[in-house]
């Protein structure tokens, strides 16, 4: 937890503040018990007019004083709490942008968005919260005994009976309800399951008329989780009466002997009042103090996953003078392999084949058969365990990620956009692009077409996600995004299955024409999309089965027939 | 959504009206409603008399100076304390009770409406929100509810129940009160309605930026391949600077009310103070009056501080309350349709017709598929199909085919009555779908989809899915005609292997294998496959292929898409543009007629 202070640099000033004002408040407020004592115990019976007043104006301005100074440490706490979240908030999104595929593949998604929301708000609360509570509570306890001891000290002995009984019955309850709490965030978890999956899936429940079973499901899971509710609330519920009966039975008992000592005149009314009083502070910081305890622990679990994620680095790591331009788009894997980090098998073994600059390379295997992950080494979203990857005749190792990044354009299989206009998504491949260059990728990706047809042009918005477009579209859009960059090599990664086949020869077709320099590599499931290429590879498990043109490997590689067959002829065999 | 809408969200448009629906619910948890608002009451005032008790205990020591009077009056505050504690504890535990009993029935009731809510409202609405008024919107309307009814009453009771204490006690005295209770006032207002428009911008702000990671985080590896890294950084320092500048007002304000009401309470606490004082010195109260009094202060401020810093979230709550109701509102899809289906496992299955005389007709089950001059359009004025007539028989294989947005998956909504047509009719062995009750006509049917949708269990639980009392043995033939079964024996439990969401840890053409299985599985008399095919690649596609062919034997099959592979076969293929079927016919008569069909499949023949 200590290596997250240094977050709060920026905002250490209020830091400090907080608790000072904070303890300014509480002793101001301290005093006016025991003023109030002094007016009964000296003013009434000194019938002191004079004096009443006075101590009475006092102790008003003293209840100003803390009002401001309260005020003043609410806000310096908000501005460090806050602060210390959006420092650290900021340093994490960093982080995430510098993580591998590698590393994005450890966290998963889910758990980055909870990270950086739920956690750093969490933290950013806790902290505000200790700013405060961990100071008030404490003192106000500590002053409250101390006037209390100061008034009269063998009455507050009772407080050594009381204050442990307390803590102890606090911490009880509450070692009791944390196993409950936590198995009640699993049932919420299981309740909001089903509640995605029928969102998500509805068509299908609906076809196959699942709402009965559905129903029922969803049922058994509410049932549980109000039983759980139930069970976790009632076992916290019993803490404010419990609190409630210990702080009366006190004043009770301080009635009865102090009552006693009032009676043969060793204790004033007044005192006896403000002692009252100072009962319920102090009982009441004891309470702030374990629920501080609580949220706690809370923050130091969010600190913890946060740290994971700050202490993560990518293993993709940048030599000392990179390479900072690429010759030439030509290609070449020499004795490749490749495993997952953490995975035992390997995914590739000993891949070997070449590219010149400007040539069409098409890939080509079963389901399963690691095309992804061998165009994925290109551009170093993952480096290769065994061989190396040279591009433009250097090892990729040796170049900038940046600049190796930029020329080489990858076009992903799951196709995302993102909210915004047109024009931003295609700006990510250049962000100085002019209208007209991106009305230029457009028109290469076959997406003018139906771009064109938009009243806003390039201004149509983009839904998350690009739910707004057809698959089709999608991908189209996504190629003209990745063509943007002007690069030496651009990569397809089954980009065009949702788009048919008249649209995908008009694709192949300007990038023959008008990408002449780039060296494009496309994998595919059609034969059609790469029969053109000038070099084929058919992978299969893992491995390269087979490397030649079309008609080459139509004669020597079994695999490339079938799939050649199977798709010219039909699907029923002749 | 623009800002301003996200502002709204959070403000309730009719607070009297969601409360009053609210409260509904409570009719179904009558006696806990009732006890619990009786014991809350009653410890309530009884901690008011305890207060009160102070002053003759005081009394008695110091004025009477008589110990009977001592204990008598203390033991009442025992008995007073006891009923206190238990009071207490059992009114909050009914109320907590109240509160899980209710949102638990709002959750089921939510459920299953959604369950018949019709696919429309799925399709008009962004899964997001949905999730979230399920999620987030009830779990703060449970902890509202849970302890705002309790601490209103409370605060009810304790002001009202001090107040007649403070007044029966020295009217001087709780003039002064009433005074400072009034500033007091003054500033909550003043605080909260800052306090609230802040909280409100600080919710907004967090939307935005929750948005942005969450966007950001889905699409990381895009961000990587297109460098845009450091824009992303910038984008995102922007929302977190806007977020951390609305969460420190919201915050201040907020956490500003305490020290205020506390130490106005004070300021209140020191005029008692001077005032019983000099009240004391004149003999018109006792100085256990003021130790009372002094309680009483605390008593009267305290409720309504702890029930004004709860306003934001519980005007959030309600907000959120109004946003479950309007759901609960929806219209519902009736299931409407007087022609039933009757299986009959020896004569065959049947329809049952109900005819204007009150007899029935028996028209078989077969699977003949007629559409009449079918136009629909999911927006008015805006015809996504027109025109369409087509004709399909019993085991035939009808392929839709045509560029993307032309319409086929609109077909096949239209089928199973997903959507109703807008003109004309679709006859199922000759009757109007429209007659037919809608979840016979879909237990007919089957659907394996492009999205493929599988459910939390096992893998035979999925398979099942397609018809629940199918066998053990059904399901694993089911899954040998899928070709899935393979794959599922090499799975680390076989069939029992559990999947996770969505079938997670499968991959694309294995939860689409599975998703064939599923539909098989159930028996269908018409089988819609739209791109079902689409992640497998062509090897396997061939091997489910054959297992397909078997399946659709005696069954009618509507087949939607692009592989050549797929439609090839097909007893009639029809060609879709903008929403008309262009050209209809089978693979050669198509070829032949060197038209759209024929351009769709030029790319393989212009290659040759």
């Amino acid at each position: 937890m200590k290596t997250l202070l240094p977050y709060m640099k920026k905002y250490w000033i209020y830091a400090v503040l907080s608790p000072i004002l904070m303890i300014l408040e509480v002793l101001a407020d301290i005093i006016i018990p025991y003023l109030m004592s002094r007016i009964v115990d000296i003013g009434i019976v000194n019938h002191d007019i004079d004096f009443i007043v006075r101590t009475g104006i006092i102790m008003i301005i003293s209840a100003l004083l803390a009002m401001a100074f309260g005020i003043m440490s609410a806000h310096a706490g908000a501005r460090a709490g806050y602060g210390f979240a959006a420092e650290i908030r900021e340093d994490v999104f960093k982080k995430v942008q510098s993580f591998s595929f590698a590393n994005l593949d450890t966290f998963t998604v889910s758990s980055l968005i909870t990270r950086l929301t739920n956690d750093c708000n969490t933290l950013g609360q806790v902290t505000m919260m200790s700013l405060r509570m961990a100071i008030r509570a404490p003192f106000l306890m500590l002053f409250g005994l101390i006037m209390a001891f100061k008034i009269n000290s063998s009455l507050a002995r009772v407080f050594m009976i009381t204050i442990p009984l307390t803590v102890f019955s606090m911490i009880a309850i509450l070692k009791k309800a944390r196993p409950l709490f936590r198995s009640m965030q699993t049932r919420i978890d299981k309740v909001n399951a089903v509640i995605q999956e029928n969102l998500i899936g509805i068509r299908v429940v609906k076809s196959f008329n699942r709402q009965d079973y559905e129903e029922k499901k969803f049922k058994r899971r509410n049932d549980s989780l109000r039983d759980v509710a139930l069970n976790a609330i009632s076992t916290i519920i019993f803490l404010m009466p419990m609190l409630n009966l210990i702080i009366y039975s006190t004043i009770i008992a301080v009635l009865w002997f102090g009552g006693q000592q009032v009676r043969i005149g060793t204790m004033g009314n007044g005192e006896l009042i403000s002692f009252i009083t100072y009962i319920t502070q102090i009982m009441m910081s004891l309470m702030m103090i374990s629920m501080f305890f609580m949220q706690l622990l809370r923050g130091i679990a969010s600190g913890g996953r946060i740290l994971e994620v700050l202490g993560t680095e990518s293993e993709i790591k940048e030599i000392e003078n990179p390479v900072k331009n690429l010759n030439n788009g030509s290609i070449a894997f020499n004795h490749v392999s490749f495993k997952y980090p953490g995975s035992r098998e390997y995914t590739l073994k000993d891949i070997n084949f070449h590219v010149e600059s400007g040539e069409m390379l098409g890939i080509i295997g079963s389901t399963g058969s690691s095309k992804s992950t061998l165009v994925q080494l290109i551009p170093r979203l993952y480096d290769v365990t065994e061989g190396a990857v040279i591009v433009g005749g250097k090892d990729v190792k040796e170049y900038d990620i940046k600049v190796l990044r930029d020329q080489v354009a990858f076009v992903l299989q799951k196709n995302t956009l993102f909210s915004g206009t047109l024009r931003d998504n295609m700006k990510w491949g250049n962000e100085n692009a002019t209208d007209e260059e991106i009305i230029k990728a457009l028109k290469q990706a076959q997406a003018w077409e139906f771009v064109s047809k938009y009243e806003d042009g390039l201004d149509h918005w983009v839904e998350q996600g690009g739910n707004n477009f057809s698959g089709g579209q999608k991908q189209r859009l996504c190629i003209a995004r990745a063509l943007i960059k002007s690069p030496k090599i651009i990569i397809l990664d089954d980009s065009t299955s949702a788009v048919d086949m008249t649209t995908d020869a008009k694709i192949q077709k300007t990038f023959k024409e008008e990408l002449k320099d780039v060296t494009k590599i496309v994998i595919a499931q059609r034969i059609s999309s790469i029969k053109n290429a000038d070099r084929i590879i058919v992978m299969h498990e893992g491995q390269i089965e087979s490397i030649g043109d079309h008609e080459t490997l139509i004669n020597i590689s079994p695999i490339y027939r079938e799939i050649y067959e199977s798709q010219e002829k039909g699907v029923v065999g002749e | 959504m623009s800002d301003k809408q996200k502002q709204k969200n959070l403000r309730p448009k009719d607070v009297k009206g969601t409360l009053i629906r609210l409260f509904s619910y409570f009719r179904f948890n009558k006696s806990l409603f009732f006890t619990g608002i009786l014991l809350v009451f009653v410890s309530s005032f009884a901690q008011i008399e305890a207060n009160a008790m102070l002053s003759p205990i005081i009394d008695a020591l110091v004025v009477y100076d008589d110990m009977n009077r001592f204990i008598k009056y203390l033991m009442v505050m025992v008995i007073l304390v006891i009923v206190i504690s238990v009071g207490q504890y059992l009114g909050s535990l009914f109320m907590a009770k109240l509160a899980q009993n209710t949102v638990h029935k709002i959750r089921e009731d939510m459920f299953s409406h959604m369950e018949k809510l019709p696919i429309s409202f799925f399709d008009s609405h962004a899964h997001g929100d949905l999730m979230s008024t399920f999620t987030n919107d009830v779990d703060m309307l449970g902890q509202s509810l849970e302890q705002s009814i309790s601490q209103f009453i409370i605060a009810v009771v304790s002001v009202v129940g001090t107040f007649i204490m403070m007044l029966i006690l020295s009217p001087i005295l709780t003039v002064v009160v009433v005074a400072m209770l009034f500033v007091m006032f003054l500033s909550v207002r003043y605080v909260g309605k800052r306090s609230a428009m802040y909280f409100r911008n600080q919710q907004a702000a967090l939307a935005d930026m929750n948005g942005y990671i969450e966007e950001m985080m889905s699409g990381q590896k895009v961000v990587k391949v297109f460098n845009y890294e450091e824009r992303a950084i910038e984008s995102f320092n922007r929302k977190n600077e806007e977020m951390r500048k609305a969460s420190t007002k919201a915050s201040t304000y907020g956490v500003m009310l305490m020290p205020i009401m506390g130490n106005l309470s004070y300021v209140k606490y020191a005029l008692v103070s001077m005032f019983g004082a000099f009240l004391v010195m004149k003999s018109r109260i006792t100085v256990g009056n003021i130790a009372s009094f002094l309680q009483y202060t605390r008593t009267i401020s305290r409720p309504i501080t702890q029930f004004s810093n709860q306003l934001n979230t519980l005007f959030a709550a309600l907000a959120g309350a109004e946003r479950i109701f309007n759901v609960l509102d929806e219209e519902v899809e009736e299931y409407e349709g007087d022609v039933r289906l009757v299986r009959d496992e020896k004569n065959g299955d049947y329809w049952k017709v109900p005819k204007e005389n009150g007899e029935y007709d028996k028209v078989p089950l077969k699977g003949y598929i007629t559409f009449e001059n079918v136009n629909f359009g999911y927006v008015e004025n805006q015809k996504v199909l027109k025109n369409i007539n087509l004709y399909a028989k019993p085991g035939q294989k009808i392929a839709l085919v045509g560029s993307t947005g032309a319409g086929k998956t609109t077909i096949t909504n239209l089928i199973n009555r997903f959507y109703e047509i807008d003109e004309g009719v679709i006859l199922y062995d000759g009757i109007d779908i429209r007659r037919i009750n809608k979840l016979d006509l879909r237990s007919t049917m089957s659907m394996v989809l492009q999205d493929v949708h599988l459910f939390e269990g096992t893998v035979a639980d999925n398979i099942r899915y397609g018809r629940l009392d199918a066998t053990d043995e059904e399901v694993e033939e089911a899954a040998k005609l899928a070709n899935a079964h393979y794959f599922i024996k090499n799975l680390p439990n076989g069939y029992n292997t559990f999947l996770t969401a969505d079938g997670g840890n499968l991959s694309q053409g294995e939860r689409q294998l599975l998703s064939i299985a599923r539909a098989a599985v159930a028996n269908p008399t018409i089988l819609i496959l739209d791109e079902a095919t689409s992640s497998v690649d062509t090897r396997t596609e061939k091997l489910i292929a054959e297992g397909m062919d078997k399946l659709m034997e005696g069954r009618t099959t509507f087949v939607i898409a692009h592989r050549l592979s797929t439609v090839r076969d097909s007893n009639a293929i029809m060609v879709l543009e903008h929403g008309e079927i262009i050209e209809r016919g089978d693979h050669d008569d198509l070829m032949r007629q060197k038209g759209r069909y024929y351009d769709l499949n030029t790319g393989k023949i212009e290659l040759e």
